[in-house]
Order: structure tokens, then C-alpha cells, then sequence
């Protein structure tokens, strides 16, 4: 438990500025300064607000990580940080932070996909996860489904959204239900006593003819539109809307779609686990269903706990920490921030 | 001794030692910050032989300069600062380019004026007499053909050097004059569109 080098993991990729400690698969600190409430006003993150926010937070997050962890800087083995996916300002941070760190303190640097990251923060849990596993990691900035074979050697991209992230789409349909931001937890609240049959919104790219190209993919933009129609036609009949109705049925069909690829996906492969990351997962209804469908298809269930399946600092440097045990070295000085970064590279530059 | 660091035009990092510049390396690349900040760094370091402990202070220049670029030097003079427990001492970037100019002989009035995208420039004022730089107005942002103060001369920079910077830090500090600007220098609001009434889907 003890055991394991000590890495501090920086992570900017979207409005959270994150710094995590770990030792080995040991966690250590997981600091979080969101700029959220700065962006609840424009009902979804603004770029450049996130960014700003970033500078403002970097040696603050760096203060209260090395606190919560009770060490000194000297004793870090080793600075790990996202260079991509996400919002390409602020990654820069982020980049520009660790590289500046790194060369100050003459530790090894190893920059990291953002996404592997996610499925990283669960060999922080106490029982280490088994490979090959299927990973679905939903937040407001990414859907994706993963075949992880091994962490930090092989990682395959099955599917992805193809327009809105499904946490944007809980945003959008929040705001048109008169929610305020963030949506996620705001429809959580609304569904409550809500009827999820009530109303059978559209599934996105779950028809026959979506089974071959797009058999992993997600799409919400059409379920989001739906939902408009829905509520601008009860309007315009002079109706209430049964908002808990709406906001269950709505779920139910981003729930849904999401289960259903993961756990087909998990069939397709004959592979009996499945990982769920993101900030999506935050959402009880998900979290629920996820547990229903995994105990009827027999397949083992691993939800890192909340605090390390939003965007954090910990999962990056319990990433780091699997590179450096695997006997990988550090990344060069001279990796960019690469807003599109595939999965495939779960780290980039290495020397 | 100062490591210094821009990134409110192209890249330039420097150590300077009193008023001298031990090393300097800089590119005119606006595009690249986050990609060359590391390796400039290390590389200025070891052009100087210093390591990063006997550094007294970390100098950031704090533009005013386009954002994205802007915050790579920022945050990495910051968390360099952070990583060696030293000071950071903010500097406007302009101040560089005004002491090169008197380092080169100019004196009288000059107006500094850099390229902020978007149409637009920022800029800022100085007097330079016999004994130093003194801004006397800016920075500010505004369109080309609204540039102020056209009695003084006009110099467009397209490079800000960490060297001049580290030095206009040591000065500052030995007239004991505070810190300006702790936050950077954006001039700018960030774009944003405000969510407006919502637009109908269904007709
Ligand atoms: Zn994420």
C-alpha cells in the first residue's frame, strides 16, 4: 500500500483545474477548484472563462494538494499532466504549469491522455480492476466507449458521440425545462417522482441500419430536439408541462442508449467487466440502471467513487504512477496540448 | 539572479544576474507557446549554467498580449516560482521593450505598440530621460487608426525579450517600487454569448 513512486498529476482539460498526489495506487490528495459557478450564467462552459480560471487556480490547487497530502515537493517522484483531450486554452495551462514544474524541480515529466486518465482513477480503489475491461466515460465534455486490454499499453476507441457530449445534452434540456446550470443534477432533481415511460423520446443511433457503422456511437442532439418539440407542443396546447415527467422520460432515453452500447459491447467481446467515468455517473438513475443490467448480463460493475470520476488531478497521476511501474520513461519537454488526442496515445513523447 | 519568462508575443525566456543577461532564448513563433516554453527554460538554464535553486526570483511578463499564448509564460513562471519557493515579480511587457530602446540611446518619448489580433493593438507611452524608463500612460488595447499620443515615437515590436524584461524587474526592485499587475494583462473581455430567448425547433 506504501509501495509505488509518488506522482502529482495536473489536469485542465475542461473547467475543472484538478491536482491529484498518488503513490503507486495509493491516493494521496485530489484538490478541485471548478470555475463552474462562472460559467452557470452562460449555461455551458465558456473556453476562455475556463481557461482564465485555470491560471487563477494553478498555485493554489499546487498549495492545498501537497497539504492534503502532508508531504514536501521533494519528495515527488515524478510530475504527470493532461496533454489532450479537451479545450485546447486550457490545456495550455496545464502544460505550461507541469513543464515549468518539471525543469524547477528536475523531476520527469509524462504527459497523458485525458480519457485513459478516467479509467487511471480506478486502480486507486482497493482491489485492483481486471483486463480486458469495456470503459464508458460520459461527462459534459466526452462520450466515449473504450476496450482498455491493458492501462497503459492498449487502449481502443469503439464509439463516440458524434455531436453533443451527453452531459451537454442534460445542460440543454435543464435549460429548456427552466433549470438552471449544471443540467445533470438539476433533471436528477426534477425526475423525482417523474413517470421515466411517461414519454418515449427518441435513442440516437440505436436503429437497425445504426447497428453497423454505428454500433458504439452516441448521438443526443436528435433526442435533445425531440424534447423541445415536446415541450413547445404541450405549450402550445395550453398545457402544463409534467416537468418530472419530461425529465424522467429524458433520462430514461440518455440512460438508456448509453447501457445499452456499453453492455453490447461488453457481449460483442465477451468481456464480463465494465468501467464507468465521467461526470455523468454522478447521476443517481445511471448509476442504478448500470447496476440492474450488470447483475441480469452477469458482468462486474467498477464505479470509482464520485471524487475521482469527475475530471481530477488524481486519476492523471495515478496514470503517471502505472506508466513509471510498467518501466515506461517520461515524456520529452516538448509535447503541445492536442485538443483531439486519440486514445490510442495514452502517453505522448515518450523519450 | 532572475529567470524570466514572455509569452505576451512570441516565446522568451532569459537569466539575467544584476543587470546583465546571462542567456536568452527566444522565438517569434505566436503559435507554438505551450510546445517550446519546457525546453526554452532548460535550455536557458543551462546556457547559463545556473541551476533552478540558485535563482533568487521568477520576473513574468504579464502583457498585455492575446490570451491563450499569454497564460503558457504566466503559468509557467508562476508554478516555476511556486516549484523553487522564490518570489514572482510581475513586470509589464511593454517596460521591456522600452528599456531596450534606452539601452540603445533613444531618449525622448516613445510609444510601444504590439499586435493583439482581432484589428487591434495594444500599447503603451514612456519617457525615456537620462536616468530611465518612466510609462507614462497604457497599457491599453484599441484599433490602429485610434493609436493616442501621436507626437511620440512610434515603435511596433513583434518580440518582447525576457533579458530586458529580467533587467526592468531588478530595477523596479531596487527603486523599490511595488508589483502593478498580479493578473494578466488581457485588456479584453472573453467571448461569450450570452444564452438569449430561446429559439423554437417545431414550427
Ligand atoms: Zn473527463
Amino acid at each position: 500500500m506504501t509501495d509505488g513512486p509518488v506522482v502529482l498529476g495536473i489536469e485542465t482539460s475542461c473547467d475543472e483545474t484538478g491536482v491529484g498526489i498518488v503513490r503507486g495506487s495509493t491516493l494521496l490528495a485530489n484538490v478541485i477548484a471548478s470555475s463552474m459557478d462562472e460559467h452557470a450564467r452562460y449555461g455551458g462552459v465558456v473556453p476562455e472563462v475556463a481557461a482564465r480560471a485555470h491560471l487563477e487556480a494553478m498555485t493554489p490547487t499546487l498549495d492545498a494538494a501537497l497539504a492534503e497530502a502532508g508531504i514536501t515537493l521533494d519528495e515527488i517522484d515524478a510530475v504527470a499532466v493532461t496533454s489532450g483531450p479537451g479545450l485546447a486554452g486550457a490545456l495550455m495551462v496545464g502544460v505550461g504549469a507541469a513543464k515549468a514544474l518539471a525543469v524547477a524541480t528536475g523531476k520527469p515529466l509524462y504527459a497523458v491522455n485525458h480519457l485513459v486518465g478516467h479509467v487511471g482513477a480506478d486502480v486507486l480503489a482497493d482491489e485492483p480492476l481486471e483486463y480486458p475491461t469495456i470503459a464508458l466515460l460520459v461527462s459534459g465534455g466526452h462520450t466515449s466507449l473504450l476496450l482498455v486490454r491493458d492501462l497503459v499499453d492498449d487502449v481502443e476507441l469503439l464509439g463516440e458521440t458524434i455531436d453533443d457530449a451527453a452531459g451537454e445534452a442534460f445542460d440543454k434540456v435543464a435549460r429548456l425545462l427552466g433549470l438552471p446550470y449544471p443540467g445533470g443534477p438539476q433533471i436528477d432533481r426534477a425526475a423525482v417522482g417523474g413517470d421515466p415511460a411517461a414519454i418515449r423520446f427518441p435513442r440516437g443511433l440505436m436503429g437497425a441500419k445504426d447497428l453497423e457503422r454505428h454500433r458504439y456511437d452516441f448521438s443526443f442532439s436528435g433526442l435533445k430536439t425531440a424534447v423541445a418539440r415536446w415541450v413547445e407542443k404541450t405549450d402550445d396546447a395550453g398545457e402544463v408541462v409534467p416537468v418530472a415527467d419530461v425529465a424522467a422520460s429524458f433520462r430514461e432515453a440518455v440512460v438508456d442508449v448509453l447501457l445499452t452500447k456499453a453492455f453490447r459491447a461488453c457481449a460483442d467481446y465477451g468481456i464480463p467487466r465494465l468501467l464507468l467515468g465521467g461526470g455523468v455517473v454522478a447521476n443517481a438513475r445511471v448509476r442504478e440502471v448500470a447496476a440492474e443490467r450488470a447483475a441480469a448480463a452477469g458482468v462486474a460493475l467498477r464505479i470509482p467513487p464520485l471524487s475521482l470520476c469527475t475530471d481530477n488531478g488524481a486519476m492523471i497521476a495515478a496514470l503517471g504512477a502505472q506508466l513509471i511501474e510498467a518501466g515506461y520513461g517520461p515524456s520529452t519537454l516538448g509535447f503541445g496540448a492536442d485538443s483531439t488526442l486519440p486514445v490510442t496515445q495514452i502517453q505522448v513523447e515518450r523519450l | 539572479m532572475f529567470l524570466a519568462i514572455d509569452t505576451s508575443a512570441g516565446t522568451s525566456v532569459a537569466v539575467t544576474d544584476g543587470d546583465r543577461v546571462l542567456a536568452e532564448r527566444s522565438t517569434e513563433d505566436t503559435m507554438r507557446h505551450a510546445e517550446v516554453i519546457g525546453e526554452m527554460i532548460e535550455a536557458t538554464l543551462d546556457d547559463a549554467a545556473v541551476t533552478p535553486n540558485s535563482l533568487d526570483a521568477v520576473v513574468a511578463g504579464m502583457g498585455p498580449g492575446p490570451f491563450t499564448g499569454l497564460r503558457v509564460g504566466i503559468a509557467a513562471a508562476r508554478t516555476f516560482a511556486w516549484g523553487i519557493a522564490r518570489p514572482l515579480i510581475p513586470v509589464v511587457s511593454h517596460d521591456a521593450v522600452a528599456l531596450e530602446q534606452w539601452s540603445a540611446g533613444v531618449r525622448g518619448g516613445i510609444l510601444v505598440v504590439t499586435d493583439a489580433r482581432r484589428r487591434e493593438v495594444y500599447w503603451s507611452a514612456y519617457a525615456l530621460g537620462d536616468l530611465g524608463t518612466e510609462r507614462t500612460d497604457g497599457p491599453a488595447l484599441c484599433r490602429p487608426d485610434e493609436l493616442p499620443h501621436p507626437e511620440l515615437r512610434r515603435v511596433d515590436a513583434t518580440q518582447i525579450s525576457a533579458g530586458q524584461l529580467g533587467r526592468i524587474a531588478r530595477i523596479r526592485r531596487a527603486q523599490g517600487l511595488p508589483d502593478e499587475f498580479t493578473e494578466p494583462l488581457y485588456l479584453r473581455s472573453p467571448d461569450v454569448t450570452m444564452p438569449g430567448a430561446r429559439k423554437r425547433v417545431s414550427r
